[in-house]
Order: structure tokens, then C-alpha cells, then sequence
């Protein structure tokens, strides 16, 4: 598998305008799309991965360890089974597992474009989660101010986010492109502050309510919610909102941006190489700026949707982690929007599937963790899958950033 | 006496035959010119010689005994040396150092014995003629030194059979006849020598033997005393080659650049180009000679706008674009073909048809506001492909999957492909086969006869020659000497080049 090669490859005279599903798919594959080793790499990943969580769960079962029989050993293997089945009724077992994952993979999906497109231009924004922040804050700015009617006051909530994560992230950029500061440092030090000044907002008089002296806000207006999306079923467990529809529609404007923009082809240029996108006339510092408050908007409107669509109110840490998920998701995605739609579908899925695991089992969500980290690491070995599942799966993975120094 | 030999050697990459079936033989007291294009196989060649590929096919043997080379130290052990084309050492260390930098001789405790160290350096450069200071830091001295160094390197690891890859690209020609002088000395004193090279002239002037390469197969051997360098020419790129440049005379017209009392600064801040002023007019070819790090690179990165001036003006017909950005430049109709074509001429991921506009991509009819108009884009750059003959299975290939010659064409059909009236070309064709050279060179002339000034920056000392109508040496950022073009000979260059002034 290569990196995504646009535009289309000109297969012949009927695909020269071809359709449009067609040059996306070729976006995302390469040039020669071979279905089949496009998908192999990460299907087996992912297989590979919850096999090797059946062994962790056995092998860290308590009983077994304090006392190793058979039947200790068939219960510990029972038990990984039915956490399996768990995670997967828990994520697509029902209409309520279904909106479930998609709730959570609303702000997946646009934490992962955030990073993605940070691949893409060549930055490793680790900086997803304070941007989200940032973000989220910003749109609790709003929330709790503004009450206009629905249609008005959710645009201006994504704006608003986007505003927020944008100059967080663009913050990173200025300082890559005017002093050469790293961005992986710079943004995982915006982390910590942005952190930290979650937590100091949210003890001032504006975002705290009344009364209160623990670090939370206030509810934002009803208005400014993101609209149920199964609303009409009148069912309070069906939680997918609008930010799933808002997610998609931003990655389908990130693929056209980077494939079909005069501003996606500097990104990629950049992101491929800055000397000959320098070369060529196109400003790389100002691309660096422009690239990381692109990606902290992203990030912004990830926190919005965990606001506005799920918390109604913040409080600390409300990113959840999703903003450095957003990073083996963006790996796992191969950095390419669809890619990333799909990864976020998969690990929104594992996030419901988890909650409903840790119920129903005595394995901790935690687990999760360990399952997106082992498909990365498979998804980044594929040699690994090759020597595992014996198959030929096509070259290695392309370069998914230009390392740490440049 | 010893022999080294390669038997049916074929490897395969995916798509690609790079080596088919070639047989090479070499004895001591021998030097053998090995002769390819970019890209016939060569490097692979001799990659699987020092164990760094294996072979999918064939065999080496050393006096008739088959061998394995699991890797480099395999190879090392059977007396297998090679001097790479871009040096393997140290900068901050001295000669000694580097030389025995991983098999250092070591006393008692771990303690490296560098006296003893320095005594081997001094007996192996005393013994084979390479004159070295075993003190010197390798950052201080020539590269034609530095290259000595790298000689004793594999001198030192007691090499029977030396590999040289492309070893005169980075010399100066004094430095090539010097080296030469050391190549003769280590055959005299019975090494076996391989000689890798694309440049006709050296190979018949040194070797004994000639075996030339193309397409992976061996197109046939010659004899270097009764062979021809057209002859050669031919083996080589299959079919015959015009060697030399075909140009009336030069009709100037007026300056299309105009650069008075230029100075820039090189990334360390110290003075690269020192005050330097010429002009190129419309129709003329005014060609740059000089040694590599002479203040070239710098000079021709501040005319592109890609470095800043720090004094003097720069003027392009009579827009003064001292302090322009690269695409303002590229708005004034000035074509840049980069030294270095796959730092900056090109992204080597994207494909042709995203290379083919890399510079001109914001403009119409490649894109309308922020829209990119692919089919535009890809309708130009089949275009291009057929007309400057890239040899590409298609326009949505990227770009890293074609050979030098042809990546190097894309770069002279993108700067060429519109109406240009300042065409500046660093290291035009530096590393490329001569068929690609001459057809390079005929668009050169071409570009001079439409009307266009060029300035063309090259350390092939030939390439200069064959083009220019004038000829600028630069030596220690100056403009030491100016030529008319046909009027001097490659001697009197070379020493000015040297820094001897005329």
C-alpha cells in the first residue's frame, strides 16, 4: 500500500471525468486500488489485536493466579468470551448500541481529522486534546451566554469551537514557523495549559454557576444542544446527535481540501516535502500556521460535540482522551479522511462496546486501550501480520510523517 | 595473484529486472571500467558485491571460490573495499581516527592505541602514494583529500578488490588527474580496482578493461585503447549518441539579468558570494565553472529568491528583484532548474502530473479560486510528458518511480513548458546518462535560440564548456575569471577554478 496518490489515475478514457466515488476511492488507495490489500492490512490488525486482548484478559485473571486448575482456566477463558461478546453487543448489538457508537464516534472522527491533517502536512499534532479543550470551552463560552433559536445558535457553536481550537492550534504553528519550535513539544505543552485553564475557568464567577465551588460550568442554553438525531423515538438511551452528521461533513470537506484545493496541494507539498514546496514558490511557514489552526479547529469542533451533544456542561477533562486517540486513530485511518471516518467508527465503537464489557464483565474499560494500542502496532508492523497470518499484503505502509527533527 | 569474479548475477525487484544474468571478472594489477546509465544496474551490481543485496540468481567467486556475503563485514572479510560516492566519515574527527573508526587498535584495558593507529595510516599513505596529514581534522581538508582518506579506510580493512562509485563527481580536474595518478599506483601495487562511472572520457583515460551495463544486462565489454567515446556512447544508451552540443553562434540582445556588487550569506553567516556583478543578456548562455562550495549554490538560491541578499541588487530586464520571493521570480518568467533535484525540484511522492505544476498550480488554467482543475492539470502534463520524452508509464505515477534522467526531464518540461524569458540551471545534468544529457542540452540551446538568457551553474567542467557562450569561474565566492566560450581550453579553467588567477 503507498500513500494516497491523487489525482485519479487515468485508467482510461472513461475514467478521465469518472465518477466521483471512484477517484475518492482511488484517493484513498493509490494508484492501483487492490480492494483486497487495502483492507487486509487493517481487518487483520484489528483480529490480530482482539485475539492477543482474549490472552491478556485469561492470563491477568485473578482466580487463575491463585489457584491454577482447569476449570479456573475454562472460567477464565468463558469470561474472555463473554467480555467479547460483550464489546460487541455493546457497540452493535441494538438500535441504542448503534447510537452509542456513533456518539462516540462523532468526536473520534474530527479529533482524528485534526491530526490526520496535521500528517498530512508533514506537523505531529499531539495537541488534539487541549485544542479540543479549547474548543469545548469556547463553545461553553457561547452555550451559556447566547440563546438564539436552534438553527442559528449550533452553527455559531461549531464556529465558535472552531475559533477557539484554531487559535490554540495555530499558536503551535506560529511558533514552528517563527522559531523553529517543535510542535510536538510546543503542542504537548499546550496540553498541560490548556488543562489548566480549563480547570481556572471554570472556578470564575462567568462559567461557574451559583452556589457552586466545584470546577464545573454552568448548562449551556437547550438551544445550543446538538439536536438528537433519534430524537422522534422519544427514547432518553439513544444519545447519537448531530455531531456524527457534522463529523462527516467535515471529512468530506477535508478530502476535498486536500485532494482537489489549490491549499490541500501546498498542505501535501509541505507535508511531502518543504524544500521543493519552498521551491516552488509556496510560503511553508505561513502553510505550518495555517495547517495547525486547521487542525486545532478540527480538535475545536470535537470538543464542542462532547459539549453540546453529550456533557451540556463542562468540566475538567472533558476531552476524554479522545484528542491523543485522535493520533493512533489518524495512524490507523493512514491519514486519510475516509480512513480516519472509518477508524473513528472502529474505536467509537470499542468505547461503547467497553462501557457495556465493564458492565457486564469484571474486565475494565481499560482494556479498550490496550486493543486500539495493539492495532496500531499491527497496523505499523505489517510485516508483523505477514509473518502472522502467512499472507503477502502488498508493500509496507508509506511514510506517515517526516520524523521528529525536520 | 587473485581473482574476483561474478557469475550469472540476476536480481530482481518488484517490476523491475534490475541485474540480468551478468557475468564481471577482475584480477589484481587490473582496473576495470564498469560503464552504465542511471539505472542500469550498476549500483545494484555492485550492492550485492559488497553483501548489502543478495542475489536471486548467480554466484561471486574469489579465485574460483563461491562466496556468501550475508552483509558488508562478510564482504570486508574477503577483501571486498568500496569508496562510496558520498563519504562515510566523520567530520569532527581527524584522519587517523576516521580510518580506524570500528576496528580501532586497541591496547591493554579497551584503551584505543591511536600512535600505533597513526603509524598504520602513515605506512599505508606512504606505500600506495596518498599523501595525508594523519592529524588533519576531515572538515578541514579537500574533498579530493577527504576522498584519500576514504581510500586508506579500505586500504587499511586490507582490501584485495576496491570499488570505486562514481569517484571523480566530486572532484575538481587537477583533483581527477591526481586521482587517477592514485588509482594507477594501487593497480601497479596489485590491487584489483573497479572503476564505476557515467563519464566516457575517464573511463577510456584510466581503465584497462571496459564492461558496460545497460538495462541490467552487459551490452558488451571494450578495449580501451582502440575504443571511441561515441562507441561507447552507444553501448550504453543503445543507440548513437551526439556528444557534442550543436549551437550557432550566440546573436545577445539586451540584459535579461543584471546582478551588481552581490553579496550573500551562506547558513552559517559567513560571507558565500562576494561581491559579485555580471549580467546575462537575451540569447546568450553564460555558463558558471567552478568547484563545488564555491559560493555557486548561494548565488543562484539569492537570484531564485530562496536565500536572502545581503548587499548588491538583482535585476531581472528592469524589475529590480533584489528582495522578491520565489514566486514573484517565477512570475517574472524565470525557469529554475535546482541543484539538487529531489531536495527541491521535486516531491517525490506526488505524481508527474502534481510535479508537473508544483510551481504553477495557483494560476489558471490549473485551478479557478481554490480549486484545482485536475483534468487541466493532467491534459498539460501528458503534454509535457510526450514532448520532453519522460519515459513514464503514465502521468499518475509518482514521481520517485522513474530513473534520475527522466525525473530530471520532468523538472526541465515543468521550468520550460511555459513562455520563459531567464532560464537559471544549477547542476542541469548532474548524474544523468548521457542520453538524457544530450537531449537536455539540445533544449538548452533551444530555450538561447527562442530568445531567452541562461545562466547555467555546473561543476562539469565539459557541460560548461560544451554550452556556454561565456564562461564565469567562481572561486572563494568571486568571479575570478571570464571567458569567451570556445576560446579557452579546460586547463586554463581548471586552474582558475583552483583559485590560480590567470
Amino acid at each position: 500500500m503507498t500513500e494516497p496518490q491523487t489525482p485519479a489515475p487515468d485508467n482510461g478514457p472513461d475514467s478521465a471525468s469518472g465518477s466521483r466515488w471512484a477517484a475518492f476511492m482511488d484517493d484513498l488507495t493509490g494508484v492501483n486500488v487492490d480492494w483486497r490489500s487495502a483492507l487486509l492490512v487493517p481487518v487483520l490488525a484489528i483480529t490480530a489485536a482482539l485475539a492477543v486482548s482474549v490472552i491478556i484478559i485469561v492470563v491477568s485473571d485473578i482466580e487463575l493466579w491463585r489457584e491454577f486448575s482447569l476449570s479456573a482456566l475454562g472460567d477464565a477463558i468463558g469470561q474472555a468470551g463473554s467480555a467479547m461478546w460483550a464489546l460487541f453487543t455493546g457497540s452493535f448489538g441494538s438500535l441504542a448500541a448503534v447510537s452509542s457508537t456513533l456518539a462516540f464516534s462523532a468526536p473520534l472522527i474530527l479529533a482524528g481529522l485534526s491530526v490526520a491533517i496535521g500528517f498530512k502536512a508533514g506537523l505531529f499534532n499531539i495537541g488534539a486534546e487541549g485544542q479540543m479543550l479549547m474548543g469545548g470551552m469556547a463553545a461553553v463560552a457561547l452555550g451559556i451566554t447566547i440563546d438564539i433559536p436552534v438553527f442559528l445558535n449550533v452553527p455559531l457553536a461549531v464556529i465558535g469551537a472552531m475559533v477557539g481550537g484554531g487559535i490554540w492550534g495555530g499558536i503551535a504553528g506560529l511558533l514552528r514557523a517563527r522559531t523553529g519550535a517543535h510542535e510536538v513539544i510546543t503542542t504537548i505543552m499546550l496540553n498541560s495549559i490548556a488543562g489548566l485553564a480549563v480547570i481556572w475557568m471554570l472556578s470564575t464567577d462567568f462559567f461557574q454557576p451559583a452556589g457552586r465551588q466545584d470546577p464545573v460550568s454552568e448548562d449551556i442554553a437547550v438551544s445550543a444542544r446538538l439536536p438528537r438525531l433519534l430524537g422522534f423515538l422519544d427514547r432518553t438511551d439513544l444519545r447519537v446527535h448531530f455531531g456524527i452528521i457534522i463529523a462527516l461533513i467535515a471529512a468530506y470537506a477535508i478530502y476535498w481540501l486536500l485532494y482537489k484545493s489549490t491549499i490541500g496541494f501546498e498542505f501535501r507539498a509541505v507535508g511531502f516535502n518543504p524544500d521543493a514546496a519552498h521551491y516552488a514558490g509556496m510560503k511553508v511557514t505561513w502553510l505550518y500556521v495555517s495547517v495547525m489552526a486547521l487542525a486545532g479547529g478540527l480538535a475545536g469542533i470535537a470538543g464542542m460535540t462532547q459539549i453540546n451533544g453529550l456533557l451540556y456542561r463542562a468540566s475538567p477533562g472533558f476531552a476524554a482522551g479522545i484528542g491523543f486517540d485522535a493520533i493512533s486513530l489518524a495512524l490507523l485511518g493512514r491519514s486519510h479522511p475516509a480512513g480516519v471516518v472509518a477508524a473513528g467508527f472502529l474505536f467509537g465503537a470499542l468505547r461503547a462496546g467497553g462501557l457495556e464489557m465493564q458492565v457486564v464483565t469484571d474486565v475494565p474499560i481499560d482494556l479498550i486501550g490496550v486493543i486500539q494500542a495493539l492495532v496500531v502496532v499491527f497496523i505499523a508492523a505489517p510485516a508483523l501480520i505477514r509473518a502472522i497470518f502467512r499472507v503477502k499484503t502488498g508493500e509496507e505502509i508509506g511514510q506517515l510523517t517526516t520524523g521528529w527533527g525536520t | 595473484m587473485a581473482t574476483l569474479e561474478l557469475r550469472g548475477i540476476t536480481k530482481r525487484f518488484p517490476g523491475v529486472l534490475a541485474n540480468d544474468s551478468v557475468d564481471l571478472e577482475v584480477s589484481s594489477g587490473e582496473i576495470l571500467g564498469l560503464l552504465g546509465e542511471n539505472g542500469a544496474g550498476k549500483t545494484t551490481l555492485m550492492n550485492i558485491l559488497y553483501g548489502l543485496y543478495s542475489a536471486d540468481e548467480g554466484e561471486i567467486l574469489i579465485d574460483g571460490v563461491p562466496q556468501s556475503f550475508a552483509g558488508p563485514g562478510d564482504a570486508i572479510a574477503a577483501g571486498i573495499g568500496m569508496v562510496h560516492q558520498h563519504f562515510m566519515l566523520v567530520p569532527v574527527f581527524t584522519v587517523t581516527e576516521n580510518v580506524v573508526l570500528g576496528v580501532e587498535p586497541v591496547g591493554p584495558g579497551g584503551v584505543i592505541n591511536i600512535k600505533e593507529a597513526k603509524r598504520e595510516v602513515r605506512e599505508i599513505s606512504q606505500k600506495y602514494g596518498l599523501e595525508v596529514d594523519p592529524d588533519a581534522i576531515i572538515e578541514d581538508i579537500p574533498v579530493g583529500i577527504q576522498q584519500r582518506v576514504e581510500i586508506i579506510k579500505v586500504l587499511f580493512r586490507n582490501a584485495e578488490f576496491l570499488i570505486f562509485d562514481e569517484p571523480t563527481a566530486v572532484l575538481t580536474p587537477q583533483e581527477i588527474e591526481e586521482f587517477f595518478g592514485i588509482l594507477n599506483g594501487l593497480r601497479d601495487a596489485g590491487k584489483a580496482i573497479i572503476f564505476i562511472t557515467h563519464k566516457l572520457k575517464e573511463v577510456i583515460e584510466v581503465s584497462d578493461d571496459i564492461a558496460v551495463l545497460r538495462r541490467g544486462a552487459m551490452a558488451g565489454r571494450a578495449d580501451p585503447a582502440t575504443t571511441t567515446e561515441a562507441d561507447l556512447a552507444n553501448l550504453m544508451v543503445g543507440r548513437p549518441v551526439e556528444l557534442v552540443v550543436a549551437k550557432g553562434a550566440a546573436q545577445p540582445g539586451a540584459p535579461v539579468l543584471t546582478v551588481a556588487d552581490l553579496v550573500v550569506l551562506d547558513d552559517r553567516d559567513q560571507v558565500a558570494v562576494a561581491s559579485i556583478s555580471f549580467d546575462v543578456k537575451a540569447g546568450e548562455i553564460v555558463g558558471i565553472a567552478g568547484v563545488q562550495g564555491n559560493g555557486q549554490t548561494e548565488l543562484v538560491e539569492a537570484l531564485t529568491g530562496l536565500r536572502g541578499v545581503a548587499a548588491g541588487t538583482v535585476t531581472i530586464g528592469d524589475k529590480v528583484v533584489t528582495h522578491a520571493t520565489p514566486r514573484q521570480i517565477h512570475e517574472h518568467s524565470v525557469a529554475h532548474i535546482p541543484e539538487d533535484r529531489q531536495r527541491s525540484g521535486l516531491v517525490m511522492s506526488f505524481s508527474i502530473t502534481e510535479n508537473m505544476v508544483l510551481d504553477g498550480y495557483y494560476h489558471e488554467p490549473y485551478s479557478r479560486g481554490i480549486k484545482m482543475d485536475w483534468d487541466q492539470a493532467r491534459a498539460k502534463a501528458g503534454e509535457l510528458v510526450e514532448q520532453y520524452d519522460v519515459r513514464t508509464p503514465g502521468t499518475e505515477v509518482a514521481a520517485n518511480t522513474l530513473s534520475g534522467g527522466n525525473q530530471q526531464k520532468v523538472i526541465v518540461a515543468r521550468e520550460f513548458g511555459r513562455e520563459v524569458r531567464l532560464v537559471i540551471a544549477a547542476q542541469p545534468t548532474r548524474g544523468i546518462d548521457v542520453g538524457s544529457i544530450e537531449y537536455i542540452h539540445e533544449r538548452i540551446v533551444e530555450e538561447r535560440d527562442r530568445g531567452a538568457g541562461l545562466l547555467i551553474v555546473s561543476t562539469e567542467l565539459d557541460e560548461v564548456m560544451a554550452l556556454s557562450d561565456r564562461i564565469l569561474v567562481m572561486f572563494d565566492g568571486k568571479v575570478v575569471a571570464e571567458y569567451e566560450g570556445g576560446a579557452v581550453t579546460a586547463e586554463e579553467i581548471g586552474l582558475a577554478m583552483a583559485g590560480a588567477a590567470p
